[in-house]
């Protein structure tokens, strides 16, 4: 798949998705375990991709490097309740730093 | 009903685009660094337009991973958005085009403002400023950060790799409101980890969303509410 075959049909599937909760009778869809896990997809989605975006390393195991530094940061900022993109800037930041200073 | 309260909503949906708008610059470096070029990127934000899924497509793309992975992972995530628009759609009552305009302006932001209003009149003031300020800073932004991205260099270098990783980590912190949303990320991003060495790239976050389904199948003590934002 080339890449513009990857944004048109991803951006295809994206409206389509958003069309069908405005067409779709809501009783279809409002049964209580659809609902349940529908409510924890994104959250498992987005545990894994913290995860292999943080510690992954293609096709060996998991690895510890700068980009753990950033996650650290990125979550004591978020603790300390900071905006979105403050918390985007200190991660690059320390990841950057550290491998300036020829670190991870 | 008074005038002062729809200009608050109003003003509120403008902020959150400005806000949303800012971290649109990093997703359009993202895109790039993951080697889409900005027409590519600002493509995607228009037509996909759901900040979780786009993070998500690129992010599989750059770590790798194939397109049908990608599409993939991004559909997924995007599923929230049609429960979203079974709710909205009850206060925003269009037809023709303009219901799908309004379909595709349905995302985390202008569902949380919209659900979140006293009466149907400021639901509507809320979701239309919300989703169109959103709409437009988001892929404004997306074209400078893209532009920026290309002459960046080394994403590495720039700790972008890490931006991803903590985009991802401020995305799903609101949802971690209850032990069983913080028990299936954790359960999630133990799956992605250990089936990665033996998997293709894109696949263990596939994998991982069994975890979802494990958090929503076994009994419920708790009431689960809708966080939006």
């Amino acid at each position: 798949m080339n890449t513009w075959t990857v944004v048109l049909l991803a951006g295809a599937i994206s409206i389509a998705t958003k069309l069908l909760g405005y067409l779709v009778p809501q009783r279809w869809l409002s049964g209580r375990v659809i609902s349940q896990v529908m409510h924890y997809l994104p959250v498992a989605l987005l545990g894994a991709l913290v995860a292999v975006q943080t510690f992954g390393s293609g096709s060996h195991g998991p690895a510890i490097d700068a980009r753990s530094a950033g996650l650290l940061v990125a979550i004591v900022a978020l603790v300390c309740r900071a905006p979105f993109l403050l918390v985007i800037v200190l991660a690059a930041l320390t990841a950057a730093l550290l491998r300036q200073a020829g670190l991870g | 009903m008074s005038e002062p309260a729809a200009t608050a909503v109003a003003r509120k949906g403008l902020l959150i685009g400005v806000a949303t708008g800012l971290y649109g610059i990093s997703f359009g470096a993202l895109a790039a660094t993951a080697g889409l070029d900005v027409w590519q990127a600002v493509a995607l934000s228009a037509l996909l337009f759901s900040g979780g899924s786009q993070f998500a497509l690129v992010g599989v793309l750059g770590a790798g991973g194939t397109g049908a992975a990608a599409v993939t992972t991004s559909a997924m995530l995007g599923l929230r958005n049609g429960f979203y628009g079974l709710q909205v759609s009850r206060l925003i009552q269009k037809r023709g085009l303009r219901r799908i305009l309004a379909a595709h302006l349905t995302i985390d932001e202008s569902t949380a403002v919209t659900i979140a209003q006293p009466n149907t009149r400021l639901a509507r003031v809320g979701f239309w400023a919300t989703g169109g300020a959103v709409f437009v800073f988001w892929n404004a932004m997306t074209a400078v950060g893209a532009v920026l991205g290309n002459a960046m260099g080394d994403p590495k270098a720039w700790g972008l790799d890490a931006a991803a990783a903590a985009a991802f980590i401020a995305l799903l912190w609101p949802r971690l409101t209850t032990t069983r949303a913080r028990l299936t990320a954790l359960a999630a991003a133990a799956i992605a980890l250990l089936t990665t060495p033996h998997a293709p790239p894109g696949t263990p976050i596939l994998v991982a969303a069994t975890a979802a389904v494990v958090a929503g199948l076994l009994p419920h003590g708790e009431t689960v509410e809708d966080e939006g934002l």
